[in-house]
């Protein structure tokens, strides 16, 4: 079973994990994603790659706590394993030299954003690296980017570090200021990458988005990860999860990622009521839209 | 019942009814629906067998089971060696005992089946294969010494299975690659407890273990290993047995919305994921009131009659042929019907309809009539013109077929495949077209059965045996 090496928390809810699976990591390349299962009760939970540790074979992800299993993820402590981390899944981020390229991570997506970042710079790339979260708490991985980026804008949602305003200001601006972007790869919250794809559309700069819709197998088997590209049927987990932010339904992605709602709440009331559950002074923060 | 009886006496003998789970209580639960033949049924109905010279029976099982065989040694009641005489040629008698479509197979070339009806093989298969296990009475059966010869299985469905128990007798090492977590293939996923439960599976793959079989599960070969990635890690044979895995949809308006499954879905999260436990298991699951469930074969079946015990009030089959020309086995329709399963036939559904959250609601269907017979011989539903009605609906599964995986082929080079993408083999020696590659299973034939499946993967082993001992030299 796939041992986890660490295992820590980074922000409020913002975990990193760090996990033993040479094999896998082997194969990996950015853009990619693994589908993890905790325990045998477990969920088949999908997690994009956030760092590949060639030399050590170890694959890091992070997550943010939002229900159960990401819940029952930061109970799993270094040393612990997980019972499965299966992959490499699905296809590998495209990456070519276009002169200058642009990545964009809102709040956890700065994390599955970074290999991408690294892989761009590696083709030669000029690169621009836009981060932003809600809050300067809820950053992480700055230090990171900063090493890798030519240029790195920060930003925050309520100005307190960095920029004061969304991402998508920041892009907007270098877009107005006529700087050329060949591509541009969002990883974000849906709405994030909803603003983003509207924005470059007018621009005509391409802009690829990383989609993580609900899935069970990630091998083509269950086509519960179905996403409109174009009008046309497409299964994130084999041919994505990459799509042109400009032809994505993203009211569909919105919609159906919502799906299991009220069935996620009830599991995750159950276990905040779990006798020493350490986050149930925490359930304000795990309060539902409704 | 040592006496000799007479061929006329046993045509006098009843033919014996399994005692099953009464539908009202059953169609709450997922037990297990028929409880098995008892041993003093079993004794009954294996004298029925004429025990014939010609023993067609055994020429209608694709892989040839030594039925009159086992027969006698259940009359002698040695039903461990009935077991064991069953698995000289059928790795998976508790499974085939229980899924096998004994009735277009073995049972219907019986001499009885006429006017007596057929013996009941796939009852008494079951009931040694059960007997067998329950009494602890599994015995390794003999391996081959070693043969230094390494083979890779890729995917631990029926034919997989097959394949790896007849290679590893043989002495070769054997390691089957599994993409999900738990190994058995569409027998965990797609096969629901109440039709096969997963004890029984986890048994043969534990038998499989016993015996030297290596399982390697959550790996997805065509992302983790290529084929070639195999050989070059020193496995000097390969099957591919990775089955018929990428839904078909139907095509049509709304088929996104929410509450729209296709079976694979639907079933995997019931049966693998155990979502019909939640929330003891984490996964969740839709649970329908008004389930439409799209398509007539034991999918579609297996489909409709989890929705009926996930709470619908009411399950629906929609078949757009009649019910003559469904492709699921008489025993699921029965079963279904008995349920309380309702069958809209002759109708196609054209459009969904959903609610603001991107829920289904609702199904337009159109009525159709048969016409002339298409290239499936059966006859061709043809729409009947303003026949529309609307069908209210929360959850609809669409169970309509799959179509193959391109994940290996894709990652294959030289690996030949038809326009389905369906993987070409030597029918004889199930050979692809790269050399030491073997298939067999819905990869090879698309939908198909579980004995289908499991003869391939006889056959491909067969084969593969050959090559691994003349061409691969050690």
């Amino acid at each position: 079973m796939p041992k986890v090496l660490d295992n820590v928390q980074m922000s409020d809810l913002i975990w990193k994990m760090k996990v033993e699976v040479p094999r896998l990591v082997a194969k990996a390349k950015a853009g990619q994603f693994v589908i993890l299962r905790v325990n045998e009760e477990g969920e088949r939970v999908p997690m994009s790659i956030a760092g590949l540790d060639k030399e050590i074979g170890a694959l890091t992800i992070v997550y943010q706590v939002v229900g159960k299993t990401s819940a029952l993820m930061t109970t799993v402590p270094a040393g612990g394993e997980l019972s499965d981390c299966i992959g490499p899944l699905g296809m590998p981020s495209h990456v070519e030299n276009w002169g200058t390229a642009c990545v964009v991570g809102g709040g956890i997506g700065i994390a599955p954003v970074y290999p991408i970042a690294q892989a761009y710079k590696e083709a030669g790339n000029k690169l621009i690296t836009i981060m932003g979260s809600r809050s300067k708490e809820l950053l992480f991985y700055e230090e990171e980017h900063k090493a890798v980026a030519d240029e790195l804008y920060v930003c925050t949602d309520d100005g307190s570090y960095g920029h004061h305003g969304f991402v998508s200001d920041v892009l907007k601006k270098l877009l107005d200021d006529g700087v050329k972007i060949g591509m541009i790869m969002a990883i974000g919250p849906v709405p994030m990458m909803r603003v983003v794809s509207n924005l470059t559309k007018s621009y005509e700069v391409p802009t690829w988005v990383s989609l993580n819709p609900l899935m069970i197998d990630g091998t083509g088997m269950c086509g519960g990860c179905r996403v409109s590209i174009g009008g046309e049927t497409k299964f994130a987990c084999v041919d994505g999860p990459d799509f042109d932010g400009h032809q994505v339904d993203f009211d569909l992605l919105t919609k159906r990622m919502n799906a299991y709602h009220e069935q996620e709440r009830e599991a995750m009331k159950r276990f905040l009521a779990a006798p020493g559950c350490r986050l149930a002074k925490d359930v304000e923060k795990f309060s539902y839209p409704d | 019942m040592a006496k000799k009886l007479k061929p006329k006496e046993r045509m006098q003998i009843p033919r014996q009814k399994m005692p099953e789970q009464d539908p009202k209580e059953r169609s709450k639960n997922f037990k297990e629906v028929p409880f098995g033949l008892t041993e003093e049924q079993a004794l009954i109905e294996a004298e029925r067998c004429l025990d014939c010279p010609k023993a067609p029976c055994v020429k209608g099982c694709p892989v040839e089971v030594d039925i009159p065989g086992f027969i006698m040694l259940i009359r002698e009641k040695d039903y461990a060696a009935a077991a064991r005489k069953i698995k000289e040629t059928n790795s998976l008698p508790a499974v085939c005992g229980r899924v096998c479509p004994q009735e277009e197979q073995c049972e219907i070339v019986c001499p009885l089946h006429k006017n007596y009806g057929s013996v009941r093989i796939g009852y008494l298969e079951r009931f040694v294969a059960d007997y067998e296990r329950d009494n602890d009475l599994v015995e390794l059966p003999e391996i081959a010494p070693p043969t230094g010869r390494k083979v890779a299985i890729v995917g631990s469905g029926p034919a997989g299975l097959t394949a790896a128990g007849d290679l590893i007798k043989l002495g070769h090492a054997v390691t089957i690659f599994e993409a999900l977590h738990k190994p058995g293939g569409v027998l965990v996923y797609g096969i629901p407890e109440f039709r096969l439960p997963k004890s029984i599976v986890q048994a043969e793959c534990d038998f499989l273990a016993d015996m030297g079989v290596e399982f390697q599960n959550s790996t997805v070969i065509g992302k983790m290993d290529t084929i070639d990635e195999l050989f070059e890690m020193g496995y000097d044979a390969i099957f591919i047995g990775t089955g018929a895995g990428l839904p078909n949809f139907m095509g049509i308006p709304g088929e996104n919305l929410i509450g729209i499954y296709s079976a694979n879905e639907y079933l995997t999260r019931s049966n693998l994921m155990r979502a019909f436990d939640f929330p003891n298991y984490d996964t969740p699951i839709i649970h329908g009131k008004n389930v439409a469930v799209l398509g007539g074969g034991n999918t579609a079946m297996d489909a409709v009659r989890t929705a009926l015990r996930l709470g619908a009030n009411n399950a629906y089959i929609v078949y757009r042929r009649s019910e003559k020309e469904m492709p699921a086995r008489d025993e699921e329709i029965h079963h279904a019907k008995e349920e309380g399963i309702q069958f809209r036939l002759l109708t196609a559904p054209i459009k969904f309809l959903g609610n603001s959250d991107g829920r289904v609601q609702a199904m337009e269907c159109i009525r159709m009539e048969l016409g002339e017979p298409d290239a499936s011989g059966r006859r061709r539903p043809v729409p009947i013109e303003g026949s529309n009605y609307t069908m209210e609906v929360d959850l609809v599964v669409v169970g309509i077929g799959n179509s193959s995986n391109p994940l290996i082929p894709k990652t294959t080079p030289g690996l030949k495949c038809n326009k389905w993408g369906n993987i070409i083999v030597d029918e004889e020696t199930m050979l692809t077209s790269r050399k030491g590659v073997y298939a067999g299973g819905d990869i090879v034939t698309g939908g198909a059965t579980v004995i289908l499946a499991a003869g391939a993967g006889k056959k491909a082993a067969r084969a593969m045996h050959k090559y691994l001992m003349e061409e691969v030299k050690k």
